[in-house]
């Protein structure tokens, strides 16, 4: 069977992430360790702004939410981090329903920068200890490490497993979720939201629909990102963080699974190796990101629209008028009214 | 009452100085339906190359401090027009006939190239403005003690405003600018070069922009390279307070965001400023989805 281009992408990345534990100290483990987070995010920003086509630059405030909720609850209450994992999705989905609810029928731009706005409210509000919970700009200290089944995730080799099965298993998910009907149906109204309406589409539903479920899944990889650092501040959930999200997710290639894995590496790997530049490296990073979109707007790994073979349907469902006898003949037109 | 007054007219002053970088938002999008990142990079520019020429090459020291300043004035909106007009060469001209996200990039791109440059010339730390360029003298109105710098900034600003509103309504290229703004093909088409349009955009909009970053470096007395962030956001949710694309919009939601943080900032919370700036963006969207002089636009079918 001939293999997918999206298939030998998948094994081409397991061949080379397998054996990574073996040959890389803890630094480059930590590196990718950050990558598969940043995945994990960019993942979840695909469906809002790749599938959906929705702009939105306040990522950040999602993924925050899930982490103070982990932090919060881990702290107070002593509840095991990774049984907050859908705690987590929970209260970040939640955050977007509330938040997201009043602003959705906003145009493009205007619902950019409303987003950007909710990410700075939600930056300043964890600065200014809001309800006491959140400890202020210094954030929250000794958050456990995760146990599973009696064994602690604790060195970057065990977070890299970690990080990248739930990677595995967000990438599965996310595979099934752009084919089924909720996919199509934002895909639609990206290219068209007119015609989407018109087709009966209820835009306003999937396009909440579609930030309840990027922000849930940022909500959970702000669990992961509480458990592997321990320490959380609101300065790593700034406007910055958001930009990171964003350009990997168009740089990689919007709504293509294989392309926003891509551009985690090249968004968050390429700087670490440029590290010898020390200061002139995110000049260097910029520059390229111009670049790139000159000669490759579309992404690095662009997404191919999905053919439909016709051949599952029914026998003689491509011959409406061998049913209805005369083949050819032309129905007589109706009179014009 | 006092309190109330210095207040607010310490919002206008800031909020003028929204209003200038908004304006150059707002002239962007309204051609080239760009969300243009780098624009707050431009004005930190605008503040560091003033700071540049006022210390290290002494403008204001030969001259009497009125011509001085002017000509400070001048030369800083001439140098930001250039890298302006450079920026929309380099990063922008290419993406042309590009979706629209692949623009965005570019820009945040170019965003964070001018502010590595920026670092890698300056370095990293706050730089101090030196605040003896205007004579710090407070001025009496109705009552009530202004400093004179509130006061030159503020009519700079307002002077700037007024121009570019002639500039816009009533020349040949303000007219084509309006044109290209409503239908680039259309404009086109009557025999507008619609390149060169957008290059006087990418020239007025940053000039403005550089005037308003040496106008912030004099107002808080230092300047820093990620300066440009938080005011490039401040001016952009102005121009979308205002609807964007319009420029007395812009003006308006400029002015109005100054005053609107100030008076939060002295009665409700400082600390809560930055949020309460965000708050009154939401809350007017709600109500007015495409801002408050914004047109609606009808979807087309």
């Amino acid at each position: 069977m001939k293999l997918s281009r999206t298939a030998a992408f998948y094994i081409a990345l397991v061949l080379v992430l397998a054996p990574a534990p073996f040959f890389l100290n803890a630094y480059w483990l930590d590196v990718l360790d950050s990558i598969g987070l940043y995945a994990i995010l960019g993942l979840s920003l695909n469906i809002i702004l790749g599938h959906a086509g929705l702009f939105n630059l306040g990522h950040a405030a999602f993924y925050a939410v899930g982490a103070y909720t982990a932090a919060i609850l881990n702290t107070q209450y002593n509840i095991p981090i990774l049984w907050l994992l859908p705690v987590c999705g929970l209260t970040a989905g939640l955050f977007a329903l509330i938040v997201v609810r009043p602003i959705i029928k906003l145009r493009g731009d205007y619902l950019c920068i409303v987003t950007v706005g909710v990410g700075e409210i939600v930056r300043i509000a964890l600065i200014n200890d809001v309800f006491g919970l959140t400890g202020g700009s210094n954030g929250i200290l000794g958050i456990q490490r995760p146990h599973l089944f009696g064994f602690v995730i604790r060195r970057p080799m065990h977070f890299f497993f970690f990080i990248w099965a739930f990677v595995a298993l967000t990438v599965f998910l996310f595979t099934r979720l752009e084919r089924s009907r909720f996919g199509r149906a934002l895909n639609y109204l990206r290219e068209d939201e007119v015609a989407a309406e018109g087709s009966g589409i209820n835009t306003a539903h999937y396009k909440l629909a579609a930030f309840i479920i990027g922000a849930a899944w940022a909500g959970m990889a702000g669990n992961i990102y509480a458990a592997k650092m321990t320490v959380i501040a609101p300065e790593s959930f700034s406007f910055w963080e958001s930009v990171v999200v964003f350009a990997l997710v168009i740089l990689g290639g919007a709504g293509s699974i294989p392309g926003v894995l891509l551009g985690s590496f090249v968004i968050i790997g390429l700087p670490e190796l440029f590290r010898g530049f020390a200061d002139a490296r995110m000049l260097i990073f910029g520059l390229a990101m111009i670049v790139m979109m000159i000669f490759r707007n579309q992404g690095i790994l662009p997404a191919h629209p999905r053919p439909y073979f016709l051949d599952v349907l029914p026998e003689g469902a491509m011959q409406p008028e061998s049913a209805s006898g005369s083949p050819g003949e032309v129905p007589a037109a109706k009179e014009p009214l | 009452m006092e309190q109330f007054f210095q207040q607010l007219t310490n919002g206008l002053a800031v909020g003028a100085i929204y209003a200038l970088i908004a304006l150059g938002y707002t002239m962007v999008y309204g051609v080239l339906k760009l969300i243009n990142f780098a624009h707050g990079d431009l004005f930190t520019c605008g503040a560091y190359l003033g700071l540049t020429l006022v210390t290290t090459f002494a403008i204001t020291e030969h001259t009497g401090p009125a011509l001085g300043f002017v000509i400070l004035v001048v030369l800083v909106m001439a140098l930001v027009a250039f890298l302006g007009a450079v920026l929309e060469r380099a990063a922008y001209r290419p993406l042309r006939q590009s979706p629209r996200l692949s623009a965005v990039v570019s820009a945040l791109g170019a965003s964070i190239v001018l502010q590595n440059s920026l670092m890698l010339i300056y370095g990293a730390s706050y730089l101090v403005f030196p605040s003896d360029i205007l004579p710090s003298v407070p001025v009496q109105i109705f009552g009530i003690y202004i400093p004179l710098l509130r006061i030159v900034i503020f009519a700079i600003s307002l002077a700037m405003m007024v121009g570019l509103y002639l500039f816009i309504q009533k020349t040949r290229i303000g007219t084509a600018i309006r044109a290209a703004a409503i239908d680039q093909g259309a404009a086109r088409l009557m025999g507008i070069n619609v390149d060169r349009v957008i290059l006087v955009v990418f020239l007025v909009g940053p000039a403005l922009g550089g005037a308003a970053g040496l106008l912030i470096g004099l107002q808080y007395g230092q300047v820093n390279f990620l300066m440009g962030w938080s005011y490039g956001l401040k001016a952009f949710t102005a121009a979308v307070l205002g609807g964007i694309g319009n420029i007395p919009g812009a003006m308006l939601g400029g002015l109005l965001l100054g005053v609107i943080e100030s008076l939060g900032s002295a009665y409700v919370s400082t600390a809560w400023k930055d949020a309460i700036a965000f708050c009154v963006l939401i809350l007017v969207l709600i109500a007015r989805p495409t801002g408050i002089l914004g047109e609606r636009v009808a979807e087309k079918v």
